[in-house]
């Protein structure tokens, strides 16, 4: 069978007994140690053996994806991380993608709520079908909401320093509806679908977003000067929304001065709202502000489900065997992950490993200017590790 | 093409009257949203991403804020994918920027918790109850409570299991009075057959989806005629639901019989004020303000509190009040946000701390404190989710 269960947590077996696809909604309830200071200490508290593992589905994508996920999996068991995951292998390059193959992530999806990915690599040729997997997954599912937090590490230096700003972004329409023909011989009309209620859908996402984190401005980004109705709609559809959130500040702007503005003086930024294309670009563009692809983590959310993976998707297949990966966001994105299952001080834990081994600057991959391998990062941070049980 | 063309005629055309781009989206989406261009959003979506909920607390006054800390801990302990925006509002003060602040975080977030917001009585008659305003502002205009014996708790009266529904949006709470000539202050009461109509079939729906056979409308309609239209209105509704019971009891006999014989009621709908006096009376009947938890429903919001509404004020941060009713209140939510085994899991923690344990606070008889009930109901979770997850 394709499907893996890897025990990323320590302690007691069970668990991996072929309950795979039908796991009991049960084991997500896991609870902590009793003790009502824990609250109050937050992560202070002394690591919680959780009584029940979350389960997650696990897809490792192309390029240097399967060497990211062994990362977090070698980090995750060195942290007795309470998470088990489901690995199933699907990728279009590899001819490992199939109907049955993405029929299986989605109920996988369907009990486990959250998974983490890397990027599935999308071939530019055409063969007959417009919309990737990585485009069907993301619609089966619904995740309509892309989150990229942009934050500078400390220890590492850049043009721009203490940077902290988010980028979300709409991504089941848009330019990416997968609607082309060609109308005339020679003429190619791609068609870029704007609708009021996904653009409300995104502009409240965006402002719940900016409410949870305490955050205090939203700035929609735009081309309504020129697509005076797609994005017009977009636009006006922000702005409906933000009435409901009067304590946050609601501007916009266009998306050639947004790209602008970004490199000249990122610090105005706060959380930007914006539709698909256009967010795809700015992601990069602000990824590359703080380091690059291998530093910025990222995730994809719907009503149900949350996808945890890199900030700026690439399978980076050129790295592939050499161990040269940094896998810095992939491992703060599933710190990001531990947090959305209520696993507050593994994920804490996780992301301070990081961060320090950053801020010290001795253990660097070749894109931050270092020596070091994959392989040498990983062991810096699990050396890193709070309250790492001795094994 | 000709479709390109359309558009772009239109909307040289439209676009004069509608003063803008704005007006021509609309138009030629041919979207039905016209007309409420200028309003504020009707109910949208609520803020529920990757499978986490955002609710608003309110904490009130009184015992309010110590209460929701222990629902916020069991929450926290029990794993539950709920976080809380926090509204406080400030009873003190006669502006209403505090409680409009709240009412707009339930419209974005959908669903709230609530203490009870105190009303000083010696602030001049032009400040409204905080309270009565959040529930007009956002037409919640179902109250139920399910009044429950609790085998663990000592009553003069055994085996109730009455559900009480009240019109919570008219009434005597119309906040219409006026002093006609010196000396007369007249208090408007509104009965409208609309809101008798709805509130009539809330509780027939409701009394046939939990299976119950009866329903009974208090009134006062030999006195008072608008209770005439309410009676009506319960009759004409009860038409559509043959399998269900029907009848009517004048307000002071139902709390003659109430006292006298509770076990003849099953579900009971009445206009407001009577609803409020009812209600009390129940929650005396199974052991107090402490032990009963109250929804109010709206079309496209729920406000969750105890059933009685009190604000506690002189037992407030001693450490001795009854925590079950807002934890069965939470448990409601969780209900609502159809989180069904959370729910359960939390309810039969505080059930069997009730009733298996006889843990109690002082308010039933006990010598527990509040921290101590709401630590055992802790301990029964904590043994009930090694049990399932071991399943």
């Amino acid at each position: 069978s394709m499907i893996v269960l890897s025990r990323g947590g320590g302690g007691g077996g069970g668990g991996g007994d072929g309950s795979g696809l039908s796991s009991p909604r049960w084991q997500q309830l896991a609870s902590r140690p009793l003790s009502l200071s824990a609250g109050l200490c937050g992560s202070e508290a002394p690591p919680a053996r959780a009584d029940a593992t979350f389960k997650v589905t696990m897809v490792p994508g192309d390029g240097v994806g399967p060497e990211l996920m062994t990362a977090v999996k070698e980090v995750f068991k060195a942290g007795d991380v309470p998470v088990e995951f489901e690995e199933f292998h699907l990728s279009e390059v590899q001819n490992m993608a199939s109907e049955e193959k993405l029929d299986q992530v989605l109920t996988s999806m369907k009990n486990n709520k959250v998974a983490i990915k890397g990027k599935i690599h999308t071939p530019m040729e055409f063969k007959g079908e417009l919309a990737s997997y990585e485009m069907r997954l993301r619609r089966k599912l619904d995740l309509f909401a892309n989150v990229v937090h942009v934050n500078s590490l400390p220890g590492y230096s850049t043009r721009h320093n203490n940077l902290d700003l988010v980028i979300i972004r709409e991504q089941t329409e848009g330019e990416y509806s997968s609607l082309e023909h060609e109308s005339v011989t020679g003429v190619i009309e791609c068609l870029k679908i704007i609708t009021r209620e996904k653009s409300r859908r995104i502009a409240k996402f965006a402002f719940d977003y900016a409410t949870k984190k305490g955050r205090n401005k939203v700035t929609a980004v735009h081309k309504a000067n020129i697509m005076k109705l797609g994005d017009g709609l977009f636009l006006q559809s922000c702005a409906e929304v933000a009435q409901l959130y009067p304590k946050i500040k609601y501007e916009n702007i266009i998306i050639d001065n947004c790209c602008m503005q970004l490199v000249q003086n990122p610090y105005q930024f706060d959380v930007l709202v914006m539709p698909n294309l256009y967010g795809n670009i700015i992601d990069n563009l602000a990824a590359g502000l703080v380091g690059g692809a291998g530093v910025v983590p990222g995730e994809s959310y719907s009503a149900e489900y949350a996808v945890f993976e890199t900030g700026a998707r690439h399978p980076f297949a050129q790295a592939v065997g050499r161990n040269i990966a940094n896998p810095t966001a992939m491992l703060l994105s599933a710190s990001n992950m531990l947090r959305h299952l209520n696993l507050e001080y593994h994920s804490q834990m996780v992301s301070d490993a990081v961060k320090r081994v950053i801020k010290q600057g001795k253990v660097r991959t070749r894109d931050l200017g270092g020596y070091s391998t994959t392989g040498d990062f990983v062991r810096a941070v699990v050396e890193n590790l709070r309250h790492r049980p001795v094994h | 093409m000709a479709s390109h063309s359309a558009v772009l005629s239109m909307s040289k055309i439209i676009s004069p009257f509608w003063g803008g781009r704005l007006g021509n989206t609309v138009k030629v989406f041919g979207t039905t949203l016209t007309s409420r261009r200028n309003k504020t959003l009707h109910a949208p979506p609520p803020a529920k991403y990757g499978g986490r909920h955002t609710v608003t607390l309110i904490p009130g006054d009184g015992i309010g804020p110590e209460l929701l800390t222990h629902v916020r801990e069991v929450f926290r302990f029990s794993c539950v994918p709920v976080d809380f925006e926090v509204v406080h509002v400030n009873s003190a003060v006669e502006t209403e920027d505090d409680i409009n602040n709240a009412i707009t975080a339930i419209r974005r977030n959908g669903v709230a918790l609530k203490g009870n917001i105190e009303t000083k009585h010696t602030m001049p008659p032009s400040v409204k109850s905080r309270n009565n305003l959040l529930r007009t502002s956002l037409d919640l205009f179902a109250n139920v409570m399910h009044c429950q014996s609790l085998p663990g708790v000592q009553t003069r009266h055994k085996n109730i299991d009455i559900m009480i529904i009240r019109e919570n949006t008219e009434g005597e709470y119309s906040s219409l009075e006026h002093e006609s000539v010196s000396g007369v202050v007249e208090s408007l009461k509104i009965i409208t057959r609309n809101n008798s109509l709805r509130i009539a079939d809330y509780a027939f729906q409701l009394a046939r989806e939990k299976g119950r056979r009866r329903v009974t409308a208090v009134h006062k309609a030999n006195i008072i005629s608008g209770d005439g239209l309410f009676l009506q209105c319960c009759r004409e509704v009860a038409s559509g639901y043959p399998d269900i019971t029907f009848d009517s009891m004048i307000v002071d006999n139902t709390t003659m019989q109430l006292v006298s014989k509770p076990q003849q009621f099953d579900v009971m709908v009445m206009p407001n004020l009577y609803g409020n006096v009812v209600s009390n009376v129940c929650a005396g009947l199974v052991g107090g303000p402490g032990l009963v938890p109250g929804a109010n429903y709206g079309r496209d919001y729920a406000v969750f509190e105890t059933a009685t509404r009190n604000t506690g004020k002189s037992i407030a941060d001693r450490n001795i009040a009854n925590p079950t009713a807002m934890l069965l209140a939470s448990c409601m939510m969780l209900d609502h946000l159809k989180l069904n085994d959370y729910a359960s899991l939390i309810r039969n923690a505080v059930l069997t701390t009730m009733n298996e344990t006889r843990l109690h606070t002082a308010d039933i008889g006990g010598q527990g404190t509040t921290s101590e009930v709401v630590q055992s109901v802790m301990r029964v979770i904590q043994s009930k989710g090694q049990l399932i997850s071991e399943i």
